[in-house]
């Protein structure tokens, strides 16, 4: 069996809450030596953050922490003593990757800037990760999951038009800035490898939504090339038919016919429609209407979700069921494919994790261990750099560790 | 200046859609030369445009919307509307595309002479499509061991729904998102259709195709990756994933509200559809609120006390912000509250983000003349290297822009062969008339 692909890398990560954590979490479950430094006072705010195990709120049970810092070590430090500082640049001496997703005055305020870093170590990897990028008059602004989302992202056109523009899910906004500061970094990464040549990469989360496939860029380019803005409206709003979710027997379906799938949902449906619907019918309003109403509907209405999908994509027509998390864990496909893993949390037991993003037999995907404990790796990452037990002891009294 | 990380890596591209020309579009972006391999007999829906020749009505009956078009001079019986797709030309920058009529066998030749000078091979097809053309990976491997290949279906090459088709939107509502985002209080109808999936895949996929050259450097040998769009996605609700391993609760939709107990909003601003994202956590953020709104009386209600108090009494407190923001344009709500430290900003139209002061400062939006739409202003790069400054290298590609490039001076096919090609359907820029939608072969 094939080592796994990043072994032969470590990381400092001085990252928190989701984005960043989101970003080291694929080195670290590829293999890499991944040391996350912690406030002393209680290490990375997603500790405090739920879903929490049994709903007890405890900082080793946070939902969000075991799943981001899977791999990981836990080292403690103070980064804002003098001390902690000394410490940190013993420990970039000896790594190719820092990640960091504090507000971009943080780092330099500490003495711990790219140009400083990179004096110490010239091939330093420096990838850091803020709302709005490290330069620029947004700079020091703070933001949320909506807000780089609205700011960035195309919430400006999702929702309907009668009610606020809407989010995307949970935290992906966040999760999909770590995604690509993880791409960002493993490319620098590379050029480090192969050309010698170490840097600082900067990620705007602003901009990671700005520049998003999800419909975003698309959208800037189409008022760019007719000035036009794209209405927010729902699936359904579209006139081509039937395109969107709709509703069945036991939930809802996403199916896409229009009139790039009609004669598929014809064969599906076992009904002659192309001639009253198809063509320029598309775009008729009554028809429309008369379609969904007198055969959409009651063929949907007479079907389970997966009655549905099954004869749509036998008749290879694009759909699927909305699943809830429930829907996903029991989910068939997922499990054979081996999505999910199991692994044992000193604290929470054994659990059931989101697992690989890929499969690949030259790039081995585990979890080694689970999420650290706040500071468990205190003493045998520090012993390594030189310090004796009783140096520990004394940097434990002085608040740094 | 420095060379660009990538330089050197040569990828074979036959992807659809948005997910795996996202995979193409980072790689390109810095440094790997991307080769497209398209043709001129089959556009798969929504690659280039929703359909080959989409009616000229249909174009103008849309205002805005991703899959648009470049209206100005728009007749599908004159130009090449194939590039004048925002779809494609959104990402279609730094690539290479060259033609080749992949169901003819000596379509398959061309195309295995390509592997052999490439390194990576991407192709994000529903796996029917390159069973079909005799492109699996162990037909790919004995043309070249050590290419790298990433096939990136919906949902894998294996296990009950490997044949399934699907685009972002569906994926998205297999996996669980669908259910998750929209309004709290409506069904999940009420919303718009997203297409996450072929973002987040499509970013994870170039992460897995830099981590495989890595580890082909260390081993000398190449490989394939079975990326699922679903699994690599649903890595993002790892947390609701884990609500429900761990206490069995399924996560419900929370429209805009913060999941951990601030205050949080989408209000209404002056003018047409205008609109603010408000995010209040702390004690200390609520009186920095306090403070930009100058303390009005409301504020002083034993409802907004404490935040426990204000995630309980949310709805009106709603009412109180809506009011205030109301008076107000969006970006002034945002100057006005980031200056006593509140996490604000204004939901941005494509107009705002052209104009926005940040985006400016950061040169993030890149001017290019592309031939046939002319000069305009793309979305820029995803990130920023300090050592590798970097700029939009070519204008959005155009079909078969590369032939002469690719059959001649990589392949080495001489003038006469290459003439030869071009009749017999292989090179061209043109497609040709008639194409049915989604057939890339005969039936």
């Amino acid at each position: 069996m094939a080592k796994q692909p990043l072994s032969d890398v470590r990381v400092l990560d001085l990252t928190w809450h989701i984005a960043g954590p989101a970003c080291t979490k694929f080195f670290a479950d590829y293999g890499a030596d991944v040391i996350k430094i912690e406030r002393p006072d209680g290490g990375d705010p997603a500790r405090s953050l739920g879903p929490f195990y049994k709903d007890d709120p405890h900082p080793e049970k946070s939902g969000l922490f075991l799943f981001l810092n899977t791999n990981k070590r836990s080292v403690t430090l103070n980064l804002k003593t003098h001390t902690g500082q000394k410490i940190l640049k013993e420990l970039v001496k000896d790594v190719d990757i820092l990640v960091e997703n504090f507000s971009p005055r943080v780092m330099p305020g500490l003495g711990l800037d790219y140009e400083t870093l990179e004096k110490i170590n010239p091939k330093l990897v420096m990838t850091s990760v803020s709302n709005f990028g490290q330069t620029g008059p947004y700079r020091d602004f703070k933001a949320s999951e909506p807000i780089i989302y609205g700011m960035g992202g195309a919430m400006c056109s999702t929702g309907v038009g009668d009610c606020e523009p809407v989010k995307k899910g949970m935290n992906v906004i966040q999760h999909q800035g770590g995604y690509m500061a993880a791409t960002a970094t493993i490319i620098a990464f590379y050029a480090a490898r192969v050309q010698g040549i170490g840097q600082h990469v900067d990620v705007s989360l602003m901009e990671t939504q700005m520049a998003a496939i999800d419909r975003r860029m698309s959208e800037l380019l189409a008022y760019e090339y007719n000035k036009e803005l794209t209405p927010r409206m729902d699936i359904a709003g579209l006139l081509q038919y039937p395109y969107g979710i709709f509703p069945c027997k036991d939930g809802y379906v996403d199916v896409a016919g229009g009139f790039m799938f009609l004669d598929r949902i014809e064969r599906v449906l076992k009904m002659a429609l192309m001639e009253n619907y198809g063509g320029a019918n598309q775009f008729d309003e009554t028809r429309r209407e008369e379609f969904l109403g007198t055969i959409w509907y009651p063929w949907l209405m007479e079907r389970t979700r997966t009655e549905i999908v099954d004869a749509c994509q036998e008749g290879r027509v694009l759909s699927a069921p909305i699943n809830t998390t429930e829907d996903l864990v029991a989910d068939p496909q997922f499990r054979e494919r081996g999505f999910w893993a199991e692994a044992d949390h000193p604290v929470v037991g054994k659990l059931t994790y989101p697992g690989r993003p890929a499969i690949c037999s030259e790039l081995p995907w585990k979890i080694r261990h689970t999420a650290p404990l706040l500071g468990q790796h205190n003493e045998e990452v520090y012993t390594s750099l030189g310090y004796s037990k009783q140096d520990l002891v004394k940097l434990r009294e002085g608040g740094i560790i | 200046m420095a060379k660009l990380p990538l330089e050197g890596i040569r990828v074979v591209g036959m992807t659809q859609m948005w997910a795996g020309p996202i995979v193409e579009m980072h790689l390109a972006d810095w440094g790997a030369e991307i080769i497209k391999v398209e043709s001129i007999h089959y556009l798969a829906v929504g690659t280039r445009g929703p359909a080959p020749r989409h009616p000229k009505f249909a174009v103008d009956f849309v205002t805005g919307g991703y899959a648009a078009y470049l209206k100005e001079g728009y007749d599908e019986t004159k130009c090449r509307p194939w590039n004048m797709s925002c779809m494609f030309n959104v990402h279609g920058r730094n690539k290479y595309s060259c033609t080749v009529d992949s169901v003819k066998p000596e379509g398959k030749e061309i195309i295995k002479r390509l592997i052999q000078v490439s390194d990576v091979f991407i192709e994000n097809s529903q796996p029917a499509v390159m069973e079909d053309f005799g492109l699996t990976y162990d037909v790919i491997s004995a043309w070249n061991p050590n290419i790298i290949m990433l096939s990136m279906s919906g949902f894998g090459q294996t296990g009950p729904y490997k044949y399934y088709r699907s685009l972002g939107a569906h994926q998205d509502a297999f996996l669980g998102h669908t259910y998750l985002r929209g309004y709290a209080d409506r069904d999940v109808t009420a919303n718009s259709a997203i297409y996450h999936c072929d973002e987040a895949s499509g970013t994870i996929g170039a992460f897995m195709v830099v981590m495989a050259l890595h580890q082909r450097n260390k081993t000398g040998k190449g490989m394939f990756i079975d990326m699922a769009q679903t699994e690599a996605t649903m890595l993002q609700l790892g947390e609701g994933i884990m609500d429900y391993t761990m206490n069995s609760r399924i996560t419900e939709r929370t429209g805009n509200r913060d999941l951990y107990g601030g205050v949080q909003g989408c209000y209404r601003c002056q003018g047409d559809d205008r609109w603010v994202c408000i995010s209040i956590h702390t004690d200390e953020e609520w009186q920095g609120f306090c403070r930009a709104l100058g303390n009005p009386k409301w504020t002083k209600d034993d409802r907004f006390a404490d935040s426990l108090s204000r995630w309980h009494n949310q709805e009106e407190l709603d009412k109180h912000i809506g009011e205030w923001t109301s008076q107000l344009e969006a970006f002034k709500v945002m100057y006005m509250l980031q200056k006593e430290g509140v996490a604000a900003g204004p939901v941005e139209h494509p107009d705002d983000a052209y104009n926005d002061p940040q985006m400016k400062a950061r040169g993030f939006f890149e001017t290019v003349t592309q031939a046939e739409c002319g000069t305009h202003r793309y979305p820029g790069l995803a990130f920023r290297m300090s050592k590798a400054p970097n700029h939009f290298r070519l204008p959005p590609v155009r079909l078969g822009e590369h032939n002469e490039y690719v059959y001649k001076k990589l392949l080495g096919f001489s003038d006469e062969e290459y003439a030869r090609l071009e009749r017999e359907g292989h090179i061209g820029m043109d497609l040709v008339p008639n194409i049915e939608i989604g057939k890339y072969k005969p039936e």
